[in-house]
Order: structure tokens, then sequence, then C-alpha cells
């Protein structure tokens, strides 16, 4: 097992390395406008604001405290981290280099459409690579994450029900498993979520799903593969049984990693599809984002689409606000743009059969990694017989609960990061391991030797002080659950 | 699957390696793998999009294109409107550059993500002095989606059916505010500005102040750039009337102007992009979001980073606080839907302030201050045009009037001569007549600015 010490910095806080009298920065000032003010008052002193409380810092200490907490902070090209859900796969160098081009960054998104050609044309192309992944008809590159797509989902089915005489219908089904935004996204959009309870594989049955349609559902929202790591194999009759009951099939794309160039969501029935890009398309993940989350519809929906859909014609590319039955504007501007284009750069990057190989081997990757786990320490709770996709979740076995926690945070003692934890909600003392493709075997058996290893320490009562080697060692979340305060006084 | 490697991202793409983990898999092939998919949902064709391409090709393909959009130094960028031109220290670009902050994700193991957890906390509490708050999550989307989501959560909290908008708010802003409360059957009326001042108006503002009424937001500066005199007085009308002042804004503005803490706001949203982000074509950028008090922390959306101790009591730790709030433990009764956020943006924010500092942020304020009233006076010499249209003080944006020329017209013919400004007001503003909005910042010299009054010359 691979030794590890994380950084320990007793760093301060940065308001705590303030001293009177020093800056790391000096804005330009112009010798003209400088003299010009000489005299002038231009700002009534009523409006004026006391004493700033900002901290004084010269430009090297500011480096050096950032760079510490960098230090701090475990990553993607720190070491593995097969978080469930969230594919931290490697993201490549090229396309940071790429956005900061200043065509990408220093370009305002009021700018006349023709200055703003290169960029648009891009957008353009990365819309019709996502149409033809998803087997959508057409995209809005708009929402600025997973959770946005979802929220114009919802408002999409909404809307396009009420044009159809569907006012009434205000149930959307949810499974058990699905991601937490899924329900929160429709409730926002202004409906009541319906559970559906997975049957005994970790699947979805079409059965289920029949007998709570109504004349009340407006729609379904699902992931496939789920959260289990589950291909939906009644995915087609459920869509059929939505469509019959007069709702709509709405694709939460998390997990496209598992199905690129092998399946297609709108081959499979559904009408909205959204893709999390820093997800699947390699963007980094920012510590929390940032991501973007486009939307892509079938051609019934594709009036509902946010606004802007970017156009093509004979004089170019279009920034297209003209949507007469859009849900409206989800953005102040336009979307996430330089994440865009570092999805469009990664698919270039990969291509027809690169993207294929990524699905292909995220897709072995998880298997290899799961066939590894002593299946009495790690066993599966549901569709034992069956194929995971790009992730696999396996339980804690034990009769103590807590068992998931303490391997998570064991884990970190060794440089990898945990799984996800106690997700889905489904599977007691839950790891949720999706390694993707771009670890190597090796790592792949160090992972799952380490996570053999720590089961046999958890029986013998050996992880109850872990982790020892990261910046800090055990915290109380119980105490920061109950803060008094979200800031600091200084 | 077609094994073709070695490739630079996917080290197992080798047959040898491929094979090895078939067999322990116990798969006859990768095909095998994808068995589970019915045949009628396998896509048995490859994607239509061209094969991957090198490294090298990509950059110089995608940098050719991108060398299309007319961007600075070739374009001088007078526009704003939420987005706005400012030069980000080389430092910030330095610090969001660590791979172990950006290619790092939501810190759900604390113990190992103490960095990007204490550099959001810093922001949280770097915002809340700045703008006079008690608490402030670790960000949102952009301004807008701050904004409708505090709309939206006013409502919540004050369980009444409308909110008032000031119309003096960014048009664009106002329409994520709609799509976003459209749902929950909220009805938004719109208070006046003042065509004198650019300000509030407050006879609109008592009118619609009535008792189903949850809030107001409004914007200061607002989108004409004008700074709310009576700013004081609108947030205590709204108190008397029992709804919550949500208060809009652009973070480089308190550099000079009173925080909203200072005259009572509850909520304050704003845009971080000035604060050491690139203008991106609009994204990734930094929703803020900070309310006044402990009370409305606990409705509020998105994620919060609070510092506790480590179990032994020991040393000071951080980690997300207040979860019950939120998606991944509420589900549908969560306060939002919002998950991945905008953390890197806040890292950026918080890197930017500490540099600059209490010295530099002023002297900024000062700059900017200067500068757009220099340029405004300047651009009122050019025959024809009213600038500033409004009366009211401003703060780095200004609206401007044409005599005989369209807003339109103006801002294409500008813009063909390298100049990107005089976003047109008409549109969404028609009482006001033929007018364009103008962002004047640190890094527009006399110069420029004189280059911009010589090309109004030339094009109105």
């Amino acid at each position: 097992m691979r030794g590890y010490r994380q950084a320990r910095w007793d760093e301060p806080l940065i308001s705590e390395l303030s001293r009177k009298g020093r800056t790391g920065f000096i804005p330009p000032t112009d010798p003209k406008i400088e003299a010009w003010k000489e005299g002038r008052n231009l700002l009534p002193a009523k409006l004026r604001r006391g004493e700033l409380h900002l901290p004084e810092i010269a430009e090297l200490q500011v480096l050096r405290h950032f760079n510490r907490l960098s230090q701090m902070n475990f990553s993607v090209e720190t070491g593995t981290y097969p978080l469930g859900s969230c594919t931290m796969k490697y993201n490549p160098k090229v396309s940071e280099m790429i956005a900061a081009s200043p065509g990408m960054r220093d370009v305002h998104p009021l700018q006349p459409e023709e200055t703003m050609q290169g960029l648009l044309g891009i957008f353009y192309d990365l819309s019709k690579m996502l149409t033809e992944i998803t087997g959508m008809d057409s995209f809005s590159l708009s929402p600025a994450a997973g959770a946005q797509g979802e929220f114009a989902g919802a408002l999409m089915m909404r809307k396009y029900l009420r044009d159809n005489g569907g006012a009434d219908r205000d149930e959307i089904l949810v499974p058990d498993s699905a991601h937490g935004t899924n329900p929160a996204s429709a409730a926002m959009g202004g409906f009541r979520v319906v559970s559906v309870a997975s049957d005994e594989r970790g699947l979805v049955s079409a059965s289920a799903v029949r007998k709570l349609l109504s004349e009340k559902t407006a729609g379904m929202m699902l992931t496939v593969p789920n959260t289990l790591g589950l291909f939906e194999s009644e995915v087609g009759e459920v869509s059929r049984a939505v469509h019959e009951a007069g709702g709509l099939m709405y694709y939460d794309g998390a997990n496209m990693n598992a199905l690129l160039g092998k399946a297609r969501p709108g081959d499979m029935g559904f009408d909205i599809v959204h893709l999390n890009l820093h997800k699947t398309f390699a963007t980094p993940h920012g510590g929390g984002g940032p991501g973007a989350g486009p939307v892509g519809v079938t051609a019934m929906l594709k009036d509902y689409l946010p606004v802007p859909v970017v156009t093509k014609s004979a004089e170019g590319y279009h920034l297209n606000y003209d949507i007469p039955r859009s849900i409206g504007r989800l953005k102040g501007s336009f979307a996430n743009s330089a994440i865009l284009l570092r999805a469009y750069c990664y698919i270039m990057l990969m291509g027809a059969t690169g993207l294929d190989n990524v699905s292909s081997l995220s897709v072995l990757a998880a298997n290899y990694l799961l066939s590894k786990l002593d299946p009495e320490a790690y066993p599966l709770r549901q569709g034992k017989s069956l194929r995971r996709k790009h992730e696999a979740v396996v339980s804690v076995n034990g009769t103590m609960s807590g068992g998931a926690m303490k391997v998570a945070k064991a884990l970190l003692d060794y440089g990898t990061h945990s799984p996800t934890v106690y997700f889905p909600l489904t599977v007691e003392e839950a790891l949720m391991i999706e390694p993707t493709e771009t670890e190597t075997i090796e790592a792949l058996d160090e992972y799952a030797d380490l996570l053999n290893a720590l089961y046999a320490k958890l029986e013998r009562g050996e992880l109850e002080d872990v982790p020892k080697n990261t910046s800090v060692g055990r915290i109380d979340e119980v105490r920061a659950s109950h803060p008094l305060s979200l800031k600091v006084k200084w | 699957m077609v094994v073709q490697g070695p490739h630079p991202f996917l080290p197992n793409l080798d047959d040898e390696i491929v094979n090895q983990m078939l067999r322990q898999v116990g798969a006859s092939s990768i095909a095998e793998l994808f068995s589970d998919i019915p045949p009628e949902f396998t896509l048995r064709r490859k994607l239509a999009i061209a094969e991957g391409q090198p490294e090298a090709t990509v950059r110089r393909e995608v940098t050719r294109l991108l060398s299309r959009n007319m961007a600075p130094p070739d374009a001088l960028c007078f526009l704003g409107g939420g987005v706005w031109p400012h030069y980000i220290p080389a430092a910030v670009e330095s610090i969001v550059s660590r791979q172990e902050f950006y290619t790092s994700y939501t810190p759900y193991q604390p113990e190992i993500s103490q960095g990007i957890l204490q550099a959001l906390f810093e922001y949280q509490s770097l915002m809340c002095d700045f703008l006079g708050m008690q608490a402030c999550n670790s960000s949102m989307y952009d301004w807008a989606s701050s904004a409708a989501e505090a709309v939206r959560m006013a409502a919540r909290v004050k369980k009444r059916d409308v909110f008032l908008v000031a119309e003096s708010v960014g048009p664009q802003r106002l329409e994520v505010i709609r799509t976003y409360v459209e749902p929950m059957g909220l009805g938004l009326r719109t208070v006046k500005f003042d065509r004198r001042t650019g300000g509030l108006d407050q006879r609109s503002l008592e009118e619609n102040l009535t008792a189903e009424v949850a809030g107001l937001y409004f914007e200061n500066p607002n989108y004409f750039g004008v700074i709310e005199e009576g700013a004081e007085e609108t947030v205590e009308k709204v108190h008397r009337a029992g709804g919550l002042a949500v208060v809009g804004l652009d973070p480089t503005s308190l550099s000079v102007l009173r925080e909203p803490g200072s005259y009572g706001a509850d909520v304050v949203v704003g845009e971080g992009q000035p604060l050491g982000i690139p203008m991106n074509f609009g994204g990734p950028h930094l929703g803020i979001f900070a309310v006044r008090d402990m009370n409305l922390a606990r409705s509020m959306p998105g994620r919060m980073i609070g510092m506790t101790t480590t179990k032994d009591g020991a040393e000071r730790a951080y980690c997300m606080v207040l979860q019950t709030r939120e998606q991944h433990i509420r589900r549908e009764h969560a306060s939002s839907n919002i998950c991945t956020n905008q953390a890197l943006l806040a890292l950026a924010a918080a890197s930017y302030l500490s540099l600059l500092g209490k010295n530099g942020f002023a002297k900024l304020g000062e700059v900017i201050l200067g500068n757009s009233h220099y340029a405004a006076e300047r651009v009122g010499e050019v025959p024809g045009v009213e600038s500033p249209l409004f009366e009211g003080p401003f703060f780095k944006e200004f609206a401007v009037r044409y005599g005989s020329s369209k807003a339109e017209d103006v801002y294409m013919r500008l813009s063909r001569r390298g100049i990107l400004g005089g976003y047109p007001l008409t549109k969404h503003f028609p009482g006001i007549g033929e007018a364009g909005a103008y962002c004047v910042t640190e890094v527009h010299s006399s110069e420029d600015i004189s280059r911009l009054v010589d090309t109004l010359k030339e094009v109105l």
C-alpha cells in the first residue's frame, strides 16, 4: 500500500495575514484623467461607503497562501478519484490552453454576432455533435449545469403540456435511485414528485411505472445507466407506457460516459435530454464547478427550448432569441461558453472512434475493478448477475453501521479519493465507484487491493481513527451543522 | 470496439491490456459488456462525427477559429450590462490555474479537501464583510440566476404572491427571473424609474407596495449605471410593507459606494465576474448570493462552507454546512436544485479581493469613477449626443441619447470600426428614445476614450 502524507500547513485565514500599509496589486491610472479629476466631486458624500474592510497583503504572500491551500487539496491530477456519478476523468490540458485565447476570454456576450462568427460557428458545430451523440433533434447550450438543464426540461414539459391540453398533468415520476437534483428540479418546475421504487434488480420496471401512471402524469425523469451503473433494460417499454399515458420522457445525461457511440437516448424514446459536459466531455470540475448542462429535444419540442439557440443561415451564425414557445432565458448571458469550448475541443480530440473507446474502456474499468473486489467484503445488493456500465455500487458488508464512511476515510490515507458514499439511498452502506477510462489497469489493481485490505482492517476495528495522513484528521461535522456564523470577525 | 492505441488519454487502449481485463471480468469481448442494451437500442453504426485529431491540430484549428472573433487588443470594448471588461491580475490567473483546485470537485471528503474549503470560506467571509451581510453561499451560476433564486426564496419565506422588480434592472436578468418564477405562480410587477434621474420612481414604488407583495428586487447601480440615491428610503418602504429588499449589484461599485447592509438590504445578489474572471462570452461567471442573517441563511439556495474543528477539537477545519437545505439530502423539498456551482470562480474572486485588498480596491473604484465620468463628459462633446442621459449620479456605466441616429446603427457602425460599445437600450426601454449604454473601467485610457469620441463623430 502506497505511503502518503498530504501537505499540512497551519495556514491562517487570508484576513489574518493582513497588515496595514500593504497591497498585492495597483490598478492602472491615466495621468490625463487624474489631472481632469482635480477639484471635481464625482460622488456625493452620502453615497460613499465607510472604510473598506479588506485585507492588506503583498502579492507573494497572497500567492503563498493560496498555493499552500492548493497543496491541501486532492484532485484528478493528484491521484485516483473514483467519485461515483461525477466522472472524474482526465481533462486535456490543451483545452485549457485553447480556452485562454483572447478570442474566448476577452469576448463580450453583447458583441454583435458578426464579430463572433468564430465562436458561434464552434457552438453551432457543438450543438450538431451533441444532437448526433444523443439522437435528439436540436440543442440549446444555455444551461449552466446539469441541474439547470433539468429545470429547463421540467419547464419545457410544463409548457408543452399546457399547450396541448395537459394543464392538469402535475406529476413527474422519479426513480428512488435518482440523483437528488431530479426531484428538486421537478419541484422547482411546479411538479409533484412521484417516487418509483426500483425492483430487486435495481431497475425501474415497466410494471411499476404503469401502476403510477394516470391522467395526472406529466412525465418521467430517468437516468440511463442508472446510479447503480445498470442499464435500464426496460427503458423502451417504460417510454412507451409513459407516452401512452400522455407524458414525456426526460433523460438525465449524468451517466452518458457509458453510452457514447453505443446507444442514444433519442432512440430509446426520450423527448428531452441534458448532458453534463463537465463529466462526459472532460471539462475540469473546478472544486465544485463550473459545468455546463446543454439540453436537447426532439423535433416536437424544439420550439420550447430555452433561448438562445445557435442557428446558421447564408449570412453566418446567429444567436436566435426568437423562439415563440420558448420557456425563456436561463442565464444572464448566453452560456458557460468557455466550458462549451473545452467540450468541443474534447470531441475534436477524440472523434467518433475515440468516443466509442471512451465508453468501452470506462465500462471495462468499472467491471474490472468490481471483479477485483472481495465479494464477501463488498457485496452487490442489486442485480448481482448484471454487468455494470461506467460505475458500480457495492455495500460495505457488516452488521455495524458506518462501515462505508470508515472505509471512505481510510482510503484518503493512501493518496486516493473515496468513492461517493451513502448514495444511492436505496443501498445500505453504499460505495459508488466510477473509475473512468483514464485510470490505468495498475491504478485499478492498486485501488481494489487497497479496498480489500481496508475491509480486513475494518473488521479488526482498525479504522476508528482515520484519516491520519490528510491535512487534518476527522472533522466534527455535527458541530459544523449548527453554525453560529458563516464568516469570521477580524 | 476497434482497439487502436496507444492514446494519451486512454492508458488501457491496448489489445493486451484489454484482453487481460476482459479475462478478469469473465467477458469474451467488449461487446459482451454492452449486451444488456436491448438490440433495438444498440447503435449499429459509427457516430457521424469526424475522427479524432492530434492535440497539435486541434490547437491550431480551434485557435484559428477563435482568432476570427473580434477581441482586444484589436478592438476596444465599452460594453457592460452585467459583464464588464476589467484587468485580471496575473497572480489571480496563476492561482486559479493550480490543477489541485481546478481538477478537484465538490469537497465531499473534507479531510482531503481543506484547500478549496478554506478558500471558499474565505470567499464567503470577504463577501460578507464587503456587502455588510451575515451569510454568503459559495456561488450560484451567475447574477441572473442568483436574482431569480432570491426572488423565489423571498416569496417562499414571506408566503406572498406578488414580487416587485424595478424596471431599471438588466432586462436579461428580468427575463431569467420570469423564467424561474413562472411555475410558482408568482406575479411580477415592475416599478418605474424616474425619467430624469434614472433612479427608482418612489411614487411608483408606493403605488405598487400592496399587502400581497413579498418584496422588491432593484439594482444599485442600476442597468443605466445610475446609483440609487434613495436606496435607504426604498428599503424602508419595502420593510414597512412587510416585504424583503433584494439588491442586485456589480461588486466593483462597492469600492466606493455604500454597502447594501448599511441601508438595510435583506438579500444581496450580484455578478462576481469583474473580480478577476474573464468575460468569456457570458460564462463561466460567478453568481453572488448573500443574506442579512442566519434565519434567512437557512432558506438559502446553494452550498455553504463553515468553520469547525477536527473531532478532537485540536485544529481548525472547514466543511460544507447546512446541507439539509440541499437537493442531495432534501430532494423535492430542497431550497433549490443547484448542485454543480461556480466554485473555481469564487476562488478567483477571493484571490482578486485579497490581492487588491483595502488599498488597491479603493483605488480601483476611484479610477473607474474618474474614467467613466471623464468619458461621459467627452462623449457629451460629440454633436447631437446627450451624455450622460440621466441626471442621477453614476458609476462605471452611463446611458447616452443620440439626436438623429438609431441606437442600433451606432452600435453596428462602431463595431465595424473596432469599437464594441453603445449597446442599444431602445429595444428594452422604448420610452427613452434612441439611446445606448457605455461602460468605462480601469482598462480604458484617455487615448481609448478619445478614439471612442472620434469614432462616434464619424458614425453619427
